[in-house]
């Protein structure tokens, strides 16, 4: 059967490489948009919620296309994937740019990495790039056939912190242990970059675009 | 805790792969597609185009080029050569890069990375930096910056530069020794190490790979983030599967 996944563009960052990564999983009958159409976001059937760069510019930018309401919307009814700033701003505020409110649909903080030495001697240097192991915290269908342990892309200096310790869907450790991977009910969002991800990535957009909640 | 990386480098000409890719079996070898797609398949954890056209009729090309790796391949791919302006910039970074190496323009400007990073971010601006020793024998340890493939001096301190480089909000350090380019003796580490020890950004090593236990050399004495090679994959010497799992035995914390 095929589907509309929509992919929502604010301005903030290139999402070419999302909605292609998406397009290579999806089957060749689903459509795949990138838009910031509120009317288009709402009629779809599964969202992608990308996002990069400042907090406080991000906020302006969902704010200014007018997406707060569908976003918030389409996060509470339908399959929905937030990546990056796209799982940030879904809390309620960050310490980016003097203190950020957030869009608020989880209680917790944004926080920035501490940084500093590693026990084994590394420096922690911040953003936080490269590739790093995700330890799921639950048998959620999105991880299915995906290893534990297994590396995701990572660039970003803060992280989620989320009040409900139950959200945590994947934890990695970089000097603290931070919420990689959150998830309830329809919604699952994750600091790395699934579309930047190799196999793992793609398994995972996979899953999300074949995922009956 | 993150894993090192390892990044294979193409020179792209006029968008074809050069310096004689040699996989016994992929149809076009000089197809950066294809090329990147084995990368990719191999575990490369980033790909680097380089792209050497000298033509500017040709400049073209390496847009196109991006923009079709970046349908088939989803790892990080970082463009460089050429990168003068922020529109070329924004075209590598719509084309599906996800990072740019500046070089030669971050020497006659150095106020365009500042530009460039508060436009689009640190995270996606590498400097690259092509350095040569040039203190004599029992003399305190010095390399300065060249330009034009290690020709051209600038009487640029390349500690100094990569600080000011840092300082201006590069993500990252792509570091060339221009001594061993293409030589096949290992990195110079003590090179590595002081770049390293310098800016608090990641620093990928670069220049004289011939062997393996090069790419431990890198991470383990020099202290690098990352490690660049080009000819020991491209000639199929080793591969990076390979190249990883040696990493691993000796002790080196990598993506398998």
């Amino acid at each position: 059967m095929s589907q509309r996944i929509t992919v929502i563009d604010y301005g903030m960052g290139n999402l070419r490489s999302v909605a292609k990564a998406v397009e290579h999983v999806a089957s060749a009958q689903d459509e795949v948009l990138v838009t910031d159409d509120p009317d288009l976001i709402l009629n779809s059937d599964r969202v992608v919620f990308p996002g990069q760069g400042a907090a406080r510019d991000c906020m302006a930018a969902i704010s200014d296309h007018h997406l707060n309401r569908a976003v918030l919307q389409a996060a509470n009814s339908k399959p929905f994937l937030g990546i990056c700033m796209g799982q940030q701003v879904l809390l309620e505020k960050s310490e980016e740019n003097g203190g950020t409110e957030l869009l608020g649909l989880f209680a917790g903080q944004v926080r920035h990495f501490p940084g500093g030495v590693a026990p084994d001697g590394e420096a922690l240097k911040i953003p936080h790039m490269g590739w790093n192991k995700v330890n799921r915290q639950s048998d959620h269908p999105l991880w299915q056939g995906i290893d534990q342990d297994s590396r995701f892309y990572f660039v970003h200096s803060y992280y989620v912190d989320p009040e409900q310790q139950d959200l945590i869907a994947a934890t990695t450790d970089y000097g603290v242990s931070f919420a990689s991977a959150i998830a309830r009910e329809n919604l699952f969002a994750v600091q790395f970059h699934p579309e930047k991800s190799a196999d793992d990535g793609l398994r995972l957009l996979k899953n999300f675009v074949n995922w009956t909640h | 805790m993150l894993a090192k990386r390892i990044i294979p480098c193409l020179d792209v000409d006029a968008g074809r792969v050069v310096k004689g890719v040699k996989f016994v079996d992929i149809r076009d070898a000089g197809d950066p597609v294809e090329v990147a797609r084995r990368y990719n398949e191999e575990g490369a954890d980033e790909i680097t185009f380089l792209d050497i056209t000298a033509s500017s009729d040709n400049r073209e090309t390496i847009v196109h080029v991006v923009e079709q790796v970046a349908s088939e391949v989803f790892i990080p791919l970082t463009v460089g050569g050429g990168i003068r302006t922020e529109d070329d910039i924004r075209r590598m970074l719509n084309a599906g890069a996800d990072k740019v190496a500046i070089n030669t323009a971050a020497v006659f400007n150095p106020e365009f990375v500042k530009q460039a990073t508060d436009r689009f971010g640190s995270q996606c601006i590498v400097v690259a930096i092509d350095a040569k020793k040039v203190s004599a024998e029992g003399e305190p340890l010095k390399w300065e910056i060249f330009t034009h493939g290690g020709r051209k001096p600038t009487g640029l301190d390349a500690i100094e530069w990569a600080q000011r480089m840092s300082d201006y909000g590069a993500g990252e350090i792509l570091l060339t020794s221009m001594d061993r380019d293409g030589t096949k003796i290992g990195f110079d580490n003590e090179l590595t190490r002081a770049i390293v020890e310098a800016v608090p950004i990641p620093v990928i090593a670069s220049g004289g790979v011939g062997e393996l236990q090069h790419l431990v050399d890198g991470v383990k004495k020099g202290g690098a983030d990352a490690v660049l090679a080009a000819s020991i994959f491209h000639f199929a010497e080793y591969s990076i599967g390979e190249a990883k799992q040696f990493m691993d035995q000796q002790g080196v914390e990598v993506r398998q």
